[in-house]
C-alpha cells in the first residue's frame, strides 16, 4: 500500500439541539458519528450516501471549515485539528474544495480573472505580472479560453462555471482536493466532461481526491476505493471492485440494488428498503440501519458493530459477519 | 390500430422575452397509446417540461404561448380549450406530479384537504365519502397510518412522502394519463426505488399511461415501452426503449448513452459529447446539433432533417438516416 495521506481518525460533528429558557443543550444531532479512514497519496477516495448521512459535513470537517466536535485529522503527519486558525489557513493551501452548485459558490460580482487570482493573493503568492500569467496557465488546464477571463460567473453555463471552480481549487497547487457532489448538478453530457477533466488533471499533477457524491454509477467510474455512510458512520469501506461484486452490507446491498441501469436487458433483483433515514437527532440505538434492515438481529438494536475486518482490505460495520470475524481471529 | 389517448401534432411553444422569441417547444410530434410509458429525454433546455406543461396548458402566459400545433388528447383538440374547460379536465382524465413536491402542495391546506378538493371538484362527491375516497388513496400509495397523515401538513412530510402524496392526489380521479415530470429526481436513490415501483404498479394494475419526463437514462430504460429522445425544442429520435439503447441511430442519442458511467463496465474514460446546448433561437437553421455533431456534414448546417421512420416504429431525424431512405426509395 502506498503512502497515506490524510488520516481520519473518531471524527465527530455533533450539533447541539438547544431548547427551553436557559438554551440547554437537549440533545445532539450526530451528523458525523465517530468516523476513521484513511486516503493514500494519488488515489480517489469515494465518499456516498444517500441525503443526511454526513458526507458533505465530513468533507467540510475535514478542511475545518466546519470545527468538528471530536476526532483527529492527520494530514501529511500533522494533526490538522490541533492548529491555530492562522496556521490551519496556511495549510489549507494544500487541500481545497470544489462544490456542487457552481452558481451559488462564485462570487458573482468578481470577473473569472479576479476570481481565480484570489487564492494567490489570500496566500501571497507571486507578483500581479506572475499571478496574471498562472491565472492564464490555469483557465487553459480546464479548459477555458483567454477570453473568458473577463467575464462574469452568470456568463458561463453550469459546466463551465464548474470547471472554473475547479481552476480556482488548483490555484495554489494543491496536494488533496475535496469534491462535494462536483457533477450532480450538471447535465448527462457535461458531466462527462467534468469527470474526464478531473481524471486528467489528477494524473497530470498528482492529485489526491476525496470524492463525494450520492451517484454510485459516478463513483464506481472515477473512485479507487468506497466509503458508504448512513446516518453519520461509515458502514462499509473497500476498494471499488470489491464493493460493487460484493457488497457486504445489508445497506450497501440495498443502495446498489435500487440503482436503475441505462440498459432495458437488465433486470436486478431489488431490495426496496422500508421507510426512511430516521432522523440524525434521534438516531436508533445499536446499528443505526436496524430500523430499516431486511437481516436486522436482536443484537443489532442493542449493540453499535464496530468496522471490522470482513475480506481483505473489506471492513464492514455489520454484526452478520460477527461469528465469522471471531473464527477468523480465534 | 389503436387509438392514441394523447397525441400531440407539431407543437410550438415559444417564449416572447426581452431577447427576442424563443422557440422553447419547436415543432413537437408525440404520441401516447393506452397503458403505455413514454419516456421523454433530454437535457436542461431541450424543452422536454414545456411540452408536458403544455399539453395542460399550464406554461405561464406571458411569457410563454402555444404559438401553433394540436393536442389531441382522445381526438378532442385542447388548444382552442378555454381555462374553464381546461380545469375539468386537469387532475381528472390527465393529471400531473412534478419533481418538488413542496412547491406544488400549499403550505397551508393539511393533504387530505387537498385531495378531497380534487375530488369533490371532479367526483362531486359528499365530504364524508370525500375524506374516505382520500384516506383510500394514501393507503394505495403506501402511506403507513393514512388516517393520521391525512391531517397533517406537507413540510411534516419527508420528500419521499411528499411525492407520495402529490401521487395519491394526481391518481385520486382515475385518471386515464399521468404526466410525471422529474418525479424522482429530487430524492434518494433508495426512496427513488420506491417511488418508481409505485408508478409501475399504478400503470401494470390500472393501466393508467404514463409520460415520464426525466434526464436518467437508467430510469428510462427501467420504466418505460418507448422513448423520445429531444434536443434544442425537438425530438431527435423516437422509438421502443431497446431500439433507443441497443440501436441508437441518432448521433446525439448515443451520445448521450456513450457519456453515462455504467455500474457493469470498465471504461477508463467516458464519452462527452464537445460543445454545449444551443441557445434557442428563431434564427437557427440546419440540424440543431450539427455543431456539436462528429458526423456533422454540409447539408446539416444548411437544412433541417425531418423526423422520418427508420424501421417499424423507430424514427429519427438526422441526415445520416435520410440519405439511406431517399437512396431506397
Amino acid at each position: 500500500m502506498s503512502e497515506s495521506l490524510l488520516e481520519v481518525k473518531g471524527l465527530k460533528k455533533y450539533y447541539p439541539i438547544n431548547k427551553g429558557f436557559f438554551n440547554r443543550a437537549q440533545g445532539y444531532v450526530k451528523a458525523v458519528d465517530d468516523i476513521s479512514f484513511s486516503v493514500s497519496k494519488g488515489e480517489t477516495f469515494g465518499l456516498v450516501g444517500e441525503s443526511g448521512c454526513g458526507k458533505s459535513t465530513t468533507g467540510r470537517a475535514l478542511l475545518r471549515l466546519i470545527e468538528p466536535t471530536a476526532g483527529e485529522v492527520w494530514f501529511e503527519g500533522q494533526d490538522i485539528t490541533k492548529l491555530s486558525i492562522e496556521e490551519m489557513r496556511k495549510r489549507r493551501r494544500e487541500m481545497q474544495i470544489v462544490f456542487q452548485d457552481p452558481f451559488s459558490s462564485l462570487d458573482p460580482r468578481n470577473t473569472v480573472q479576479r476570481i481565480l487570482e484570489e487564492p494567490m493573493i489570500v496566500h501571497g503568492v507571486g507578483d500581479a505580472k506572475q499571478r496574471r500569467a498562472e491565472v492564464e496557465r490555469l483557465a487553459d488546464v480546464v479548459g477555458l479560453a483567454k477570453a473568458h477571463l473577463q467575464r462574469y460567473p452568470h456568463q458561463f453555463s453550469g459546466g463551465q462555471r464548474q470547471r472554473i471552480g475547479i481552476a480556482r481549487a488548483l490555484a495554489l497547487q494543491p496536494k488533496l482536493i475535496i469534491a462535494d457532489e462536483p457533477v450532480s448538478a450538471l447535465d448527462v453530457s457535461i458531466q462527462s466532461q467534468v469527470i474526464n477533466l478531473m481524471q486528467d488533471l489528477q494524473k497530470e499533477f498528482g492529485l489526491t481526491y476525496i470524492f463525494i457524491a450520492h451517484d454510485l454509477s459516478v463513483v464506481k467510474h472515477i473512485c479507487d476505493r468506497v466509503a458508504v455512510m448512513y446516518l453519520g458512520r461509515i458502514v462499509e469501506v473497500t476498494d471499488k471492485h470489491k464493493l460493487y461484486a460484493d457488497p457486504q452490507h445489508p445497506y450497501t446491498q440495498a443502495l446498489l440494488s435500487a440503482v436503475p441501469e441505462p440498459d432495458p436487458d437488465i433486470r436486478k433483483e431489488r431490495i426496496i428498503l422500508q421507510g426512511e433515514v430516521p432522523s440524525p437527532a434521534n438516531a436508533p440505538v445499536g446499528c443505526a440501519f436496524n430500523t430499516r434492515c431486511p437481516r436486522v438481529m436482536e443484537v443489532c438494536r442493542n449493540v453499535r458493530p464496530p468496522l471490522q475486518e470482513t475480506g481483505s482490505g473489506h471492513l464492514t460495520a455489520c454484526h452478520l459477519y460477527d461469528e465469522e470475524v471471531r473464527s477468523r481471529l480465534a | 390500430m389503436i387509438q392514441p389517448i394523447l397525441k400531440i401534432e407539431n407543437l410550438h411553444t415559444h417564449f416572447f422575452t426581452d431577447r427576442g422569441e424563443v422557440p422553447a417547444v419547436d415543432g413537437v410530434d408525440l404520441y401516447i397509446n393506452p397503458g403505455e410509458v413514454l419516456g421523454v429525454v433530454g437535457e436542461s433546455g431541450c424543452g422536454k417540461s414545456v411540452t408536458s406543461l403544455s399539453i395542460l396548458k399550464l406554461v405561464p402566459d406571458p411569457p410563454g404561448e402555444i404559438v401553433g400545433g394540436r393536442i389531441l388528447l382522445k381526438g378532442r383538440d385542447l388548444v382552442p380549450l378555454k381555462e374553464k374547460e381546461m380545469r375539468k379536465i386537469r387532475g381528472d382524465s390527465v393529471s400531473m406530479i412534478f419533481q418538488e413536491p413542496m412547491t406544488s402542495l400549499n403550505p397551508l391546506f393539511t393533504v387530505g384537504q387537498q385531495i378531497i378538493e380534487t375530488v369533490r371538484l371532479h367526483r362531486g362527491l359528499s365530504k364524508k365519502e370525500a375524506r374516505e375516497h382520500a384516506v383510500e388513496m394514501l393507503r394505495k400509495v403506501g402511506i403507513p397510518r393514512p388516517e393520521a397523515i391525512i391531517d397533517e401538513y406537507p413540510h411534516q412530510l419527508s420528500g419521499g412522502m411528499r411525492q407520495r402524496v402529490m401521487i395519491a392526489m394526481s391518481i385520486s380521479c382515475s385518471p386515464e394519463l399521468l404526466i410525471a415530470d422529474e418525479p424522482t429526481t429530487a430524492l434518494d436513490v433508495t426512496i427513488q426505488a420506491q417511488i418508481l415501483d409505485l408508478i409501475r404498479r399504478l400503470n401494470e394494475e390500472q393501466g393508467t399511461a404514463v409520460m415520464l419526463i426525466t434526464h436518467d437514462l437508467g430510469v428510462v430504460a427501467e420504466m418505460c415501452h418507448r422513448v423520445a429522445v429531444m434536443y434544442a425544442g425537438k425530438v431527435v429520435e423516437e422509438g421502443s426503449v431497446r431500439d433507443i439503447f441497443k440501436n441508437p441511430l441518432h448521433p446525439y442519442t448515443r451520445g448521450l448513452i456513450e457519456s453515462v458511467p455504467r455500474m457493469d463496465e470498465t471504461r477508463e474514460r467516458l464519452y462527452s459529447i464537445p460543445g454545449n446546448v444551443p441557445i434557442l433561437s428563431k434564427e437557427m437553421q440546419g440540424c440543431r446539433f450539427a455543431p456539436r455533431c462528429l458526423d456533422v456534414m454540409d447539408i446539416c448546417r444548411q437544412s433541417l432533417p425531418k423526423l422520418t421512420l427508420q424501421e417499424e416504429q423507430h424514427s429519427c431525424r438526422c441526415w445520416l438516416h435520410e440519405s439511406q431512405q431517399e437512396d431506397a426509395v
